[in-house]
This record gives structure tokens, C-alpha cells and sequence, in this order.
């Protein structure tokens, strides 16, 4: 018990002190997370919605493997990411490996299928409801799912606060890609698994406590955002 | 049973040979589970003026509306717009009995709808004042469209409706679940659609509204026209066993 109350207090010390290094950490960390949730919802909106509203051949399959690929474990992607850009690999010549971008790649894969998976779920119970208006109006296709996502905006801040969740708290794939290196690709949870490793166990607590209460940080703005709008009927 | 169009040769729109068939259903089916809910269905619409259908539940009613709208697809027989068998989705506006409307303000409804019925940009505004002042909403323009009270829904997707200066509106029990008050602003509403060159065709229960609206009133039966008669006459004496039926208070079966 000890270790917990040495870790508060290492916890508080660096977040007060503002420590350049612990600083530096949590920013690399919210960039790769912030920009792979932003390119999964990019991509994962607009392919949930389309599932959600296409009728198309091979739909079905489609649905089950988006929805399969919400369990896909963190290493094999950050091997599979690995091996795209690793010197020998296809996109070996654009020598990404062991860069931020490397790890926003690896987590953006990560997380496009759970954005994709839940903003499908999402927007086919509103198409339920819209579907006779939409189609009496002679609504195109393309404008149907941009409706649908836009009146569905506050429900699918779930489905981005998932993917949020799942990218802040990943380790597999951005140890395999990232490689943890100091001042370069060091985040939270790498951080964390390497001093819990060299047995700096106060240390890894206090990065961990601030990890969880960034993730409740991040969790708290948007349910207060998507329960205002809530009580606005605006979703 | 072409003898149902011919039938109502007396009303005066057709007699004056000017308005030519808005809409035409031609031996029509529609089936559900093996069932046909819709049953071999003849009916012309005229161009103009208001056309009631009254009926029993389960009578077709709904969804005779629907193959008119063009959302469902008859499995058997044809509909024809305007001669074609196309709908033309953008002049052609449905009502429902409970307002469907997007998750957004009042104005932002009516912005959607004009922008979907292609309204040109620079138009919009002028026609969303004129909108919102038709339904009486200028007030309400703002709010967001979904805690408004149902006769205040029903009002915006009336005016969303119109939004279309449709040539057909279909009106699927639009003040079923309204106050009296609430039904008063709907049936204004549709008196200036009808009074603005729109064909309007009404399902309703309650022959009070069909003797307010209607022109001529078409009654259905296990998913088949019985009578289509002008409205004076439809509630003095109507021709068919079924309505008059109906309109005593009977059960049909």
C-alpha cells in the first residue's frame, strides 16, 4: 500500500512542478491519440453510415467484419503496421517507423472499426425513423447520410469517446511501431510499462493515475456536451 | 373495376375536361406475407381539389398513400404521375400522422427542406420567412423543433410539406392525435395548399374533417375502392352498403 501513497504524492510532485519531461509525455500522447481518433472518425462515420444506409452486395459480410475487427488486438496491429513500414516492407522507403506518425497509423486502424461499428448501430436506428421522410422528399443518397450523421452528432460522441478510450489506452501498438524512445515516441502507457519494468513502481503509478484522470477529463466534456443536448431534444 | 372511374364523371373537374389525371392506379396490388393488403385497387385522381379517403382500419388506406408517394413499389399494376411512371419526388410532399422532424431548430427543418427540394440558395430566406409566417412560427423559428407540442410539430411538418409548393400532397391522418384547436391551424393550412394549386389527398376517421375538406371522398374497403362519390353527396347518401355502414357508426367486416 505503501507504493499507492508514494505514488500520489509522485503524482501530485510532477504535476505541480509542471516537469518538462512528464509534459512532454502527456502532450506526445493526446497528439497520437487526438489525431488517430480524428482520422477514424473521418473515416469511420461516413463507412458506419453508409453501412447503415446501403443496400449493397456483400453488405451483410461487411457488417460482421467492421464489427469482428472492434476486437482486434493491439500487437497484431502494431505488428501488421510494423511490417508495412519496416525498411523491407511496402512502405518501408517512407522510413516512418519509430515516428508519431507511425503510432497515430497504428491506433487510427485500431480504432476505425469500433467508430465504424457504433456509428452504424447509431445512425440505422435513426434511419429507421427518418427513412419514409427522407425517401418522400426525394433526399439523394450522399445527402441522406450527411443528415443522418448530423442529426446523429451528439449520439456518436459515444462512438468517439470508445475509439478515445481504447487509443489513450493502448500500449501493444505504439510500443511496436513507436519503440518508446525518449523525447521521440514516449507516451503514457509506454512510459508506464517501462518504469513498471525497471521497477520504478511509484513512478508508473503516478503516470497511470494522471492517465486515468486525463481519460476522465476527456470522458466528463463530452457526456456534459451530449446531456445538454439531450435535454435540448437535439439528440 | 374501371366502372369506379367512370362513376365520377359528375364531378365538375372532370366534366370541364381541363384538369387531365394527376395520378392513376391501375388494378393495383400490394401484398404482405402473402397476404394483399392493397387488392386489385382503380382510381384516377383528378388534378385539383381535395380527395378524401375514408375507410375502416385496415382498409389500405395508409398504405395506398404510401404507393402514391412512391415509397413502396405495387407488386402488381401500375401508378402513373402525370402519365409516367416515375414520381416526381420533389413535387409530390407526405405528411405523417406523427411529425418525423430532424433534430435541429424549426428553421433549421424548413432550411433542409428547401435546400432538398432544390430551392435555390438566394431564394431560401425570403421563403423561409414565408414558411415560417404560414405556419405561424416566426415565434418559434429558434427553438428546437422537437420540444415543441404536437400541434406545433404538426404545424412545422406542414409547412416542411409545403416547402415543396407541392402538386401533390399527401396527408396521412395528419390531426389524429390533435386537439381541436391544434386540427383548426392543420385544415387552414390545407385549404391554402389546395387554394394554392395543389392536389391534397387526406386520410382521415373523422367525416367531421372530410365534410370540412374534401371535394370528393374515395371510400376503401379491404384494400379496394367502393365508392368515389362528391363529398355533398358522400355524406347525404352514400351509394355503397359499406359506407353508409361506416358512416352510421357500424362495424365493417
Amino acid at each position: 500500500m505503501q507504493d499507492f501513497g508514494a505514488a500520489f504524492g509522485q503524482a501530485f510532485a510532477l504535476i505541480a512542478g509542471f516537469d518538462p519531461a512528464l509534459m512532454e509525455i502527456i502532450s506526445l500522447s493526446m497528439r497520437v491519440t487526438f489525431s488517430a481518433v480524428l482520422i477514424a472518425c473521418l473515416i469511420g462515420l461516413p463507412l458506419g453510415a453508409v453501412l447503415a444506409v446501403g443496400r449493397f452486395p456483400g453488405r451483410g459480410a461487411l457488417v460482421v467484419l467492421v464489427s469482428a475487427l472492434m476486437g482486434l488486438p493491439p500487437v497484431v496491429v502494431g505488428l501488421a503496421v510494423y511490417l508495412m513500414l519496416s525498411a523491407a516492407g511496402p512502405l518501408g522507403v517512407l522510413q516512418l517507423l519509430y515516428t508519431p506518425t507511425a503510432m497515430i497509423i497504428a491506433q487510427a486502424i485500431l480504432v476505425t472499426p469500433i467508430i465504424a461499428s457504433l456509428t452504424r448501430q447509431v445512425v440505422e436506428d435513426m434511419h429507421g425513423e427518418y427513412d419514409e421522410l427522407l425517401r418522400s422528399m426525394g433526399t439523394s443518397r450522399v445527402s441522406t447520410v450527411a443528415t443522418l450523421l448530423w442529426d446523429a452528432r451528439y449520439s456518436l460522441l459515444t462512438a468517439a469517446l470508445a475509439g478515445l478510450g481504447r487509443a489513450l489506452a493502448e500500449v501493444g501498438a505504439v510500443m511496436i511501431v513507436g519503440g518508446n524512445i525518449n523525447h521521440v515516441t514516449r507516451v503514457m502507457t509506454t512510459a508506464i510499462a517501462l518504469e513498471t519494468s525497471k521497477g520504478a513502481l511509484a513512478l508508473a503509478l503516478g503516470l497511470g493515475i494522471i492517465l486515468v484522470g486525463l481519460s476522465i477529463l476527456v470522458n466528463a466534456g463530452l457526456m456534459g456536451l451530449r446531456k445538454s443536448a439531450e435535454r435540448l431534444a437535439y439528440a | 373495376m374501371p366502372e369506379t372511374i367512370t362513376r365520377n364523371s359528375h364531378l365538375s373537374v372532370i366534366e370541364s375536361g381541363i384538369a387531365p389525371p394527376a395520378i392513376t392506379l391501375q388494378d393495383v396490388v400490394f401484398e404482405r406475407q402473402g397476404k394483399a393488403l392493397v387488392d386489385g385497387l382503380n382510381l384516377t385522381l383528378t388534378a385539383n381539389g381535395t380527395t378524401v379517403l375514408m375507410g375502416p382500419n385496415g382498409a389500405g388506406k395508409s398504405l395506398t398513400l404510401r404507393l402514391m408517394a412512391g415509397l413502396i413499389a405495387p407488386g402488381q399494376g401500375k401508378i402513373r404521375w402525370n402519365g409516367v411512371e416515375t414520381v416526381p419526388s420533389q413535387r409530390v410532399a407526405l405528411v405523417f400522422q406523427k411529425p418525423v422532424l430532424l433534430r435541429r431548430s424549426v428553421r433549421a427543418n424548413l432550411t433542409h427542406a428547401l435546400k432538398t427540394y432544390g430551392v435555390p440558395r438566394s431564394a431560401q430566406p425570403q421563403r423561409l420567412e414565408e414558411l415560417l409566417k404560414m405556419g405561424n412560427l416566426t415565434e418559434l423559428a429558434d427553438r428546437p423543433a422537437r420540444v415543441l407540442s404536437g400541434g406545433e410539430q404538426q404545424r412545422v411538418a406542414m409547412v416542411r410539406a409545403l416547402a415543396a409548393r407541392p402538386k401533390l400532397l399527401l396527408l396521412d391522418e395528419p390531426t389524429a392525435s390533435l386537439d381541436p384547436q391544434a386540427t383548426a391551424a392543420i385544415e387552414s393550412l390545407i385549404r391554402t395548399a389546395a387554394a394554392g394549386g395543389a392536389k391534397v389527398l387526406l386520410v382521415t376517421h373523422d367525416p367531421g374533417q372530410g365534410q370540412r375538406l374534401a371535394d370528393e371522398i374515395v371510400f376503401l374497403n379491404h384494400g379496394r375502392v367502393t365508392e368515389v362519390t362528391g363529398a355533398s353527396q358522400f355524406f347525404d347518401a352514400p351509394r355503397s352498403r359499406e359506407a353508409r355502414t361506416y358512416l352510421s357508426g357500424h362495424l365493417l367486416f
